[in-house]
């Protein structure tokens, strides 16, 4: 029960943003990441920024994967 | 027939609008050329092949980027004729007007099927023209019916497709669907797209000069390319398997569908066809395709194999596999 | 698309399966259950159950939100949008859900004003621009959604919109996971628990079920690699005998979660029973308006609703609590279409038995 995406933050005023994923855009609240700024990944869940995405976790996550792919000698 | 009144779900191409008219249509207006359930009728006039079909169209806004329900109308019924094999001659229009339609509309929408007629080559020799009082329609309906002329040589149904053909696509998918749907002020979001409407007999001209054998051509619009794939792989009573990552879509699509929760294979294309080609033709064909400009993000999507449940699978981006459905229901956004 | 296409990579997925195959190669039978809708959708539409091995059981609980909504509420729904001057607006997932004698697609076949939005906010700005007409928004969903009804709900409340009201079938997961091992029969060697609800809540409410029942809880994404990678992390612990509740999702879910969502939920919230179709009622599991919201609960408007029946003879408690698999449904497929829904897991396109019949019949064949 969970649909929700990332979009990034274009543009703020008070507590609504412009967001956009893919070059699509839409008005989201952001009654409840009142911290969010311009530029910043958010999840958005029926028209809500529910969570700021971490960039850096993100990385983290994929180096993870790349780095199981470099294993593929080791683990035969 | 599941329900005792009509719902929206009738009109969306998928299986309650097949139902409908399996069920409750052809049963009383039976005859061999109706029952072959293609997008043309194929009528055979002393010695001479016609393509002749009908659309109905009622889309809502009337105006939307990249077109208009008017240019529509003339495209839509072009391209049930050129999938056909036939080239499009005349059509019809009939135009059911609800009072209280402002003039400035329908001369715009005048001018738009003036130019698209002209783009499409064809006459609009005949017509009628109806008002009915305000609330009795959606501001305006067109019916265009076409006639085509099928040259000697050509045959084409969504029933000849055979095993070992591919299966081609003329372009990106999704493009009117999400058009019109950021018209919607109550789902309120902004896509760059534009409806996709254009006339592609040329394109199935210069298709039919590179390769003769082509089996079935048919364009994806309500219903989207799922219900398209289901409808071939059932008249050709064959399988026909695709490759999601082969599947041509633009990131705006992607991203609309993302938002709203949508499958952007069950989404209306009006200017995108689908082809079965015997295997020694595909890349003839293909090239044919991409060098028209109609075509040029053409792609072979899948194959077509031994008949087996259910008709239509595909293989998704990360090597799994599932089944690609007939869709039902009329597409709304979700949040689950 | 940043963020998403990433975690789509083919290659990526190759290698998260063959780890996954290593593992679970020195493991007996594993099942697994995800709780969540949109895990059920995700699994069947990327095919990831084929990829796993044979000994791993993928299960689907009771993560739909509007497959779990009973038929009371929806004939009361449908009871509003029967009253003159009242407008439903709703999430496109509840309009084909068939209440005791109707649904909402029906009823505005009929004629009712039923309309779809995105967000309930939308439905709020619609009630602001068409006063006199009531409207009433369908707040259905869990603890991704309840933050942003509730956020709406305080707003009207602001600005003053009386003609706003929502009537909530709200509900929290934690209880329902915990009623699922509480009643018997179920063997789950681990939970994979909603990413996006876990935005919210974070970790901590997972912790009863590691500390009082031993079963792993990992916290996972939805795009495939996500889900790969939390099932990996899932083996991991069963193999080496660990419970623990983990976080795969990490770019999303922070341990405490989001704590001005859950500010907000307690504002405009209060717990209470809910009842689950095919599961029954729950303690705690369920969110509704308190008193100082009674002017926009939808509850309290005055209605007559249909005696409440239920579709008799289908097996969807033992479906939703992962129990049986739809195939071992005797109407799966047959009377019990997605076109002719018979029970509950069936109406919505994420329920179990839905997203088996459209995305998942093809298992039975390979």
């Amino acid at each position: 029960m969970c649909l929700a995406i990332p979009m990034k933050v274009i543009a703020i005023e008070n507590d609504r943003a412009t967001c956009v994923i893919g070059g699509v855009e839409r008005e989201v609240r952001l009654s409840l990441l009142p911290e969010v700024g311009i530029g910043e990944y958010v999840i958005v869940h029926a028209g809500f920024a529910i969570q700021i995405l971490n960039e850096k976790e993100a990385q983290e996550t994929l180096q993870l994967f790349a780095e199981f792919q470099g294993d593929i000698g080791e683990t035969g | 027939m599941r329900t005792d009144t009509i719902l929206l779900e009738h009109g969306s191409g998928g299986l309650a609008s097949r139902r409908l008219v399996e069920e409750l249509m052809v049963p009383y207006l039976k005859n061999q050329v109706l029952e072959r359930l293609d997008d043309h009728a194929e009528i055979e006039l002393e010695g001479t092949r016609l393509a002749f079909t009908t659309d109905s169209f009622v889309v809502d806004p009337i105006f939307f980027p990249g077109g208009d329900i008017g240019k529509l109308a003339v495209n839509g019924t072009v391209n049930d004729l050129a999938m056909g094999g036939a080239k499009p001659l005349f059509l019809s229009a009939g135009f059911i007007l609800e009072e209280g339609l402002p003039i400035a509309d329908l001369k715009r929408i005048m001018r738009s099927m003036a130019e698209a007629v002209e783009e499409a080559q064809v006459h609009i020799v005949t017509g009628d023209t109806k008002v009915v009082a305000h609330g009795a329609a959606d501001k305006i309906f067109i019916n265009t019916a076409g006639v085509g002329l099928i040259p000697k040589g050509v045959a084409l149904s969504g029933h000849y497709g055979e095993v070992g053909d591919r299966v081609l696509i003329s372009g990106p998918i999704g493009e009117h669907g999400i058009a019109v749907m950021a018209q919607r002020s109550d789902l309120d979001f902004v896509a760059s797209c534009k409806s996709d409407t254009k006339p592609l007999a040329d394109m199935v001209a210069q298709m039919l000069y590179a390769y003769q054998g082509i089996h079935s051509l048919r364009d994806p619009t309500r219903g989207g390319l799922a219900a398209t794939l289901n409808e071939l792989a059932e008249q050709s009573g064959v399988r026909i398997e695709v490759e999601e990552s082969a599947i041509p879509i633009t990131e705006s699509v992607e991203g609309a569908c993302e938002l709203l929760g949508l499958d952007p294979l069950h989404l209306a294309n009006e200017g995108v066809l689908v082809a079965l080609v015997p295997a020694e033709g595909a890349n003839l064909v293909l090239d044919a395709m991409r060098n028209h400009p109609m075509g040029h993000k053409a792609r072979i999507i899948g194959e077509v194999c031994s008949k087996k449940s259910p008709p239509v699978i595909m293989r998704t981006k990360i090597g799994g596999k599932r089944v690609l459905a007939v869709p039902t229901g009329v597409q709304l956004p979700r949040i689950c | 698309m940043r963020f998403l296409s990433e975690f789509r990579d083919p290659q990526a997925a190759r290698e998260l399966v063959r780890r996954i195959r290593k593992v679970a190669d020195s493991l007996s039978e594993v099942s697994f259950m995800e709780v969540c809708g949109t895990h059920t959708m995700s699994i069947y539409r990327y095919g990831i159950r084929r990829l796993l091995p044979p000994n791993i059981r993928i299960l689907s609980g009771p993560g739909c939100p509007v497959c779990v909504t009973p038929n009371a509420f929806l004939d009361r729904a449908i009871a509003l949008a029967r009253l003159p001057g009242v407008t439903i607006a709703t999430f496109g997932d509840m309009m084909r859900v068939p209440g005791s004698t109707s649904s909402l697609e029906r009823e505005h076949a009929r004629g009712c004003d039923i309309r779809v939005v995105y967000s309930p906010i939308d439905a709020l700005r619609i009630a602001a621009q068409e006063q006199p007409r009531h409207l009433v928004f369908l707040g259905v969903g869990f603890e991704t959604t309840a933050p942003a009804l509730a956020a709406t709900l305080l707003e009207a409340k602001r600005t003053e919109v009386k003609n706003f009201s929502i009537l909530s079938a709200a509900k929290v997961i934690p209880p329902a996971m915990e009623a699922l091992l509480k009643d018997g029969p179920l063997r789950l060697n681990g939970f994979l628990c909603p990413g996006h609800v876990s935005t919210i809540i974070g970790s901590q409410p997972y912790e009863p079920l590691v500390n009082e029942h031993g079963i792993p809880c990992v916290i996972a994404g939805f795009e495939p690699l996500d889900i790969l990678y939390g099932i990996l992390m899932l083996l991991e612990q069963v193999s080496e005998h660990r419970a623990e509740v983990e976080i795969a999702y990490r770019r999303a879910v922070q341990p405490e979660g989001n704590p001005e969502a859950k500010r907000i939920l307690k504002e405009a919230f209060i717990e209470s029973d809910a009842q689950w179709r095919g599961i029954g009622r729950i303690e705690g599991s369920g969110l509704a308006l308190p008193d100082a919201l009674e002017a926009h609960d939808a509850f309290l408007i005055e209605v007559k609703v249909e005696p409440t029946h239920e579709v008799p003879g289908c097996i969807c408690g033992l479906v939703l609590s992962g129990q049986r698999t739809p195939f071992e449904c005797d109407l799966f497929a047959k009377e019990c279409t997605p076109e002719t829904p018979q029970g509950a897991c069936m109406v919505s396109s994420e329920g179990t038995c839905a997203a088996t019949y459209r995305y998942g019949r093809i298992e039975e064949e390979l």
